[in-house]
């Protein structure tokens, strides 16, 4: 069993995180100190609240180092919800901040309109489904590959991630009538903007594929 | 564009115990709310909401050793509310594994928090909890009240649920006192008018006996329902809702 660290910064509720690796017996280490992410052999990057604060809190912990070191050294990254859209490049959110920049594209405000032109409800709270992304037919050999096209998971936020490039988007789901990139992967970097261990069944499956293939 | 509801339990506790009244009066203990929420997140429940509904009485919310019981195995949204007034407090309860906090009570006192709350932790995090009773002097209008429903605040629900977005929170928790523990329907005129006033999800409770009241609530703009009574005393269970959901066309989870 590998090194696996959850970092904390003070920004988001590790607990469920914690027990859904516990849940497949890994025992995880949450931590803040940048020594224990140098060692770690797979990494999760929680987070709720605003983005901004995420990467402040990141820097201010000197946090920032031992993530690029580990990422560039392949160790796999778990970023969920905020820790998802930190992994991107930057983010409009209260002015433009920049992110960790590990997967390219930005991250934008959720339409206040749908495609009917309807006003939509902004945060989106919903259980929604998780689709394979436009260039895929399955999630065959990913980090989905429990998950069956159409089941649901729980999204909380009001902003949304724009990958640059079709190639890093996984899964997506469908809010106001647009796709919503659900699940972002760019080598062994994934990002969930949904919440896998509050979804569930479905999220504690993604959290087992993940475990199998890298911790 | 068909519209999707989550499903909520409602779990009120008085000391450790899970209970339920009647428009929040003469509550009957009906034991371990951590048995009752393990078994309606393996029944499929969408999330949970905790009320410590003495604690705004008591200045304190006692939900922290029942909410990191819950977390263990419950792996759904868990929102706590009842005696939560300041920041620390919010910390406090996200720090026992709850997602968000609903407050009532403390907002009334000092809207402020709203703001404090969404600024330090999202908004996601603040769900702002509204008791409405309907004005005896005028139709179509409706007070909100605080301290579990015994103190008037003078302040009209549609207003200050708009004023309470306005200020930050991220979603509404809206339960009718007058409809509350009846099971005899929803006020699905107050769900349709403060739906209809602002622009986030509002969780809407007080009054569900059975899925027809939901299928209602839903159809007047409701994005998702807390349902106590209707599962506490087994008249339903979630996967019985859900499937006569689907069949009157809202559009549910299912697992």
């Amino acid at each position: 069993m590998k090194k696996t660290v959850i970092i904390d910064y003070g920004l988001s509720n590790l607990l469920s995180v914690e027990h859904a690796f516990n849940h497949f017996g890994v025992d995880a280490i949450i931590t803040n100190e940048p020594r224990k992410v140098y060692q770690a052999e797979a990494l999760v990057l929680p987070g709720v609240g605003a983005f901004d604060d995420g990467m402040k809190g990141l820097k201010k912990l000197g946090l920032l180092e031992p993530l690029n070191a580990a990422v560039a050294n392949g160790v796999p990254l778990l970023g969920i919800c905020l820790g998802m859209q930190m992994l991107f490049e930057q983010s409009e959110e209260f002015g433009l901040h920049e992110g960790l920049g590990f997967i390219p594209g930005k991250v934008v405000r959720i339409p206040e309109y749908d495609t009917a032109g309807n006003l939509q409800k902004v945060p989106h709270i919903s259980w929604n489904p998780l689709l394979p992304a436009e260039n895929k037919i399955d999630f065959s050999d990913t980090v989905l590959e429990k998950v069956r096209p159409g089941q649901e998971a729980y999204f909380i936020h009001s902003y949304e991630a724009k990958p640059s490039f079709l190639q890093n988007r996984l899964a997506d789901t469908i809010y106001g009538g647009r796709r919503i990139c659900a699940v972002a992967t760019n080598g062994n970097v994934i990002g969930t903007q949904f919440h896998p261990e509050k979804s569930g069944e479905v999220g504690l499956a993604i959290i087992n594929s993940f475990i199998e293939r890298y911790c | 564009m068909s519209k999707k509801i989550r499903l909520v339990a409602r779990l009120d506790v008085k000391n450790e115990n899970l209970v339920k009244g009647i428009q929040l009066e003469g509550l009957r203990k009906l034991g371990n709310p951590n048995d009752f929420a393990k078994q309606y997140y393996l029944d499929g429940i969408d999330e949970i909401i905790y009320i410590d509904i003495v604690a705004s009485l008591y200045n304190r919310n006692n939900l922290s050793s029942i909410v990191q019981q819950t977390v263990k195995d419950v792996y759904i949204p868990v929102c706590v509310g009842g005696g939560i007034r300041n920041i620390e407090d919010v910390r406090a309860i996200l720090s026992a594994g709850a997602d968000k906090v609903a407050i009532n009570t403390a907002t009334i006192k000092n809207p402020k928090l709203i703001t404090e709350v969404a600024e330090t932790f999202g908004s996601q995090c603040m769900v702002l909890s509204i008791q409405a009773k309907k004005s005896r002097s005028q139709t179509g209008i409706w007070e909100a009240y605080y301290d579990n429903g015994r103190a008037h605040s003078g302040y009209d629900v549609v207003e200050w649920a708009k004023k309470g977005v306005e200020l930050g929170a991220g979603e509404i928790l809206l339960m009718s006192v007058d409809n509350e523990g009846l099971q005899h329907g929803m006020d699905i005129e107050l769900i349709n008018k403060v739906t209809k006033s602002v622009n986030v999800p509002v969780i809407c409770g007080g009054g569900v006996g059975c899925s027809t009241d939901i299928a209602n609530a839903a159809n007047a703009g409701a994005d998702a329902i807390a349902c106590a009574s209707v599962l506490h005393y087994k008249k339903s269970t979630i996967k019985q809702l859900k499937s006569e959901l689907l069949k009157e066309g809202v559009e549910v989870r299912i697992q």
